[in-house]
């Protein structure tokens, strides 16, 4: 029950993007194409787990034992930086026609608020109670809502930038075109995804 | 002293982080449910761009070339520690009202983006109008889009309720503002906003041109 309170709660009705507005940076930036909408997504997801891998341990086992829970976001920047490092050398290496495709916006990821967001939003003892389940946190848990929440944001990813590629097509009026019809588009894919909030 | 007011009008206006750079969107788009959420969260990101410009302008010549980002997070993020624990003590219901994006403001773009744009080439002095003018402007841009969000939704100005009013676009129920309502809210003074300013361009150029015409017909004559 748990399970698929946690999944219906990152996917759907607590959406990264349409319900919390957690990286919209990325959600406004990379999504004029479908496929590095889809690498950016997938990109994220991956330092999303990894991150709850090590942020969760480091918080639980090291620093509220030893008393020094205020210096979580420092600790927390770090591993962040760390890992999207490594995924930058990692992607590099293996696939440099995504490296390419995504630029800027990989080392980008350290400032994604989607990922310092999860990291905090996972280590309040509460959170199960918070999504309506009962039960105790643990790392399964944690780990399992970063993944489902990443794929949530990479779902929602997907659909803005199958928007945006038809939205090429028509001439918009100067003031209007960019930012301000992206943001328009995004607030209708907010009013679908509000539904989902009536489901409990 | 031109030198400051050019800074200061670059970062309220011709290169405002929110309406035209369209930087910081998670947390304007959470803290514009509310007007007061929405000030609340501007006096606080005015307070750390101004004070990490200042830290950050002052140690440019030792900070490292190849490792500043690091650098730059490692001073934001012990501002934002300190913010936090300020607000927890003494502004409680601030606090409680920034939630989650009180810790976001680490990885804010706006106060990041200044650091390395601005603050990390140019003087403590130039580097704190700097700060503060581009707080300030994020701040005004989030209370105005705040106003209207939080009288749309709930008919209240600062919490204050001034009349029955509601539209469930904005907001499904008392406690629970919908993201939708937002995101349109902040598109449309993005684009009412690139509008004016596209205004007072043509229409400056217009008296450039008539001024220059007539200066020529003049010298002509």
């Amino acid at each position: 029950m748990t399970f698929i309170l946690i999944v219906l709660s990152a996917v759907f009705t607590n959406n990264f993007i349409t319900t919390k507005t957690y990286g919209i940076c990325p959600f406004l930036g990379v999504s004029k194409k479908t496929s590095s909408a889809v690498g950016m997504g997938l990109a994220v997801t991956v330092v999303m787990v990894l991150a709850t891998l090590a942020t969760y341990p480091v918080y639980t086992y090291v620093m509220v034992p030893l008393h020094f829970e205020f210096l979580d976001i420092i600790f927390f920047i770090f591993i962040i930086a760390a890992f999207v490092q490594i995924l930058e050398t990692v992607l590099k290496k293996v696939s440099p026609t995504l490296y390419k495709t995504m630029g800027i916006y990989l080392p980008l990821i350290t400032t994604n608020c989607a990922v310092l967001g999860l990291t905090e939003l996972v280590i309040d003892p509460e959170f199960l109670v918070g999504i309506g389940a009962t039960g105790t946190m643990n790392m399964g848990w944690a780990v399992l809502y970063s993944l489902f929440a990443g794929l949530g944001f990479t779902l929602v990813m997907v659909i803005m930038s199958g928007l945006r590629e038809r939205m090429n097509y028509y001439k918009l009026p100067k003031a209007v075109a960019g930012f301000p019809i992206t943001l328009v588009t995004a607030c209708l894919i907010c009013m679908a995804f509000t539904v989902f909030s009536y489901i409990h | 002293m031109n030198k400051y007011k050019k800074i200061a009008l670059d970062g309220l206006v011709y290169q405002n982080p929110t309406l035209i750079l369209v930087l910081g969107t998670c947390p304007t788009l959470a803290m514009i449910k509310s007007a007061s959420s929405a000030l609340g969260m501007g006096l606080t990101v005015l307070v750390v761009l101004t004070l990490s410009n200042i830290i950050i302008s002052a140690l440019r010549k030792v900070i490292p070339n190849a490792v500043r980002i690091p650098c730059y997070i490692v001073i934001i993020a012990t501002l934002v520690t300190f913010v936090r624990m300020f607000l927890e003590k003494f502004l409680p219901d601030l606090h409680d009202s920034l939630g989650g994006f009180l810790t976001l403001i680490v990885v804010n773009c706006i106060i990041l983006g200044r650091a390395e744009a601005f603050a990390s080439k140019h003087t403590v002095g130039e580097a704190a109008i700097d700060g503060l003018a581009n707080g300030l402007g994020f701040a005004i841009a989030l209370t105005i889009m705040g106003i209207v969000c939080e009288f749309l939704g709930k008919g209240s100005l600062f919490g204050f309720h001034i009349m029955n009013f509601k539209i469930g676009f904005f907001s499904t129920s008392e406690m629970n503002p919908t993201a939708a309502g937002q995101f349109l809210v902040y598109g449309l003074s993005v684009a009412v906003f690139a509008f004016i300013i596209q205004m007072a361009e043509r229409k400056r150029r217009v008296k450039a041109n008539k001024l220059a015409r007539k200066s020529l017909l003049g010298e002509s004559a």
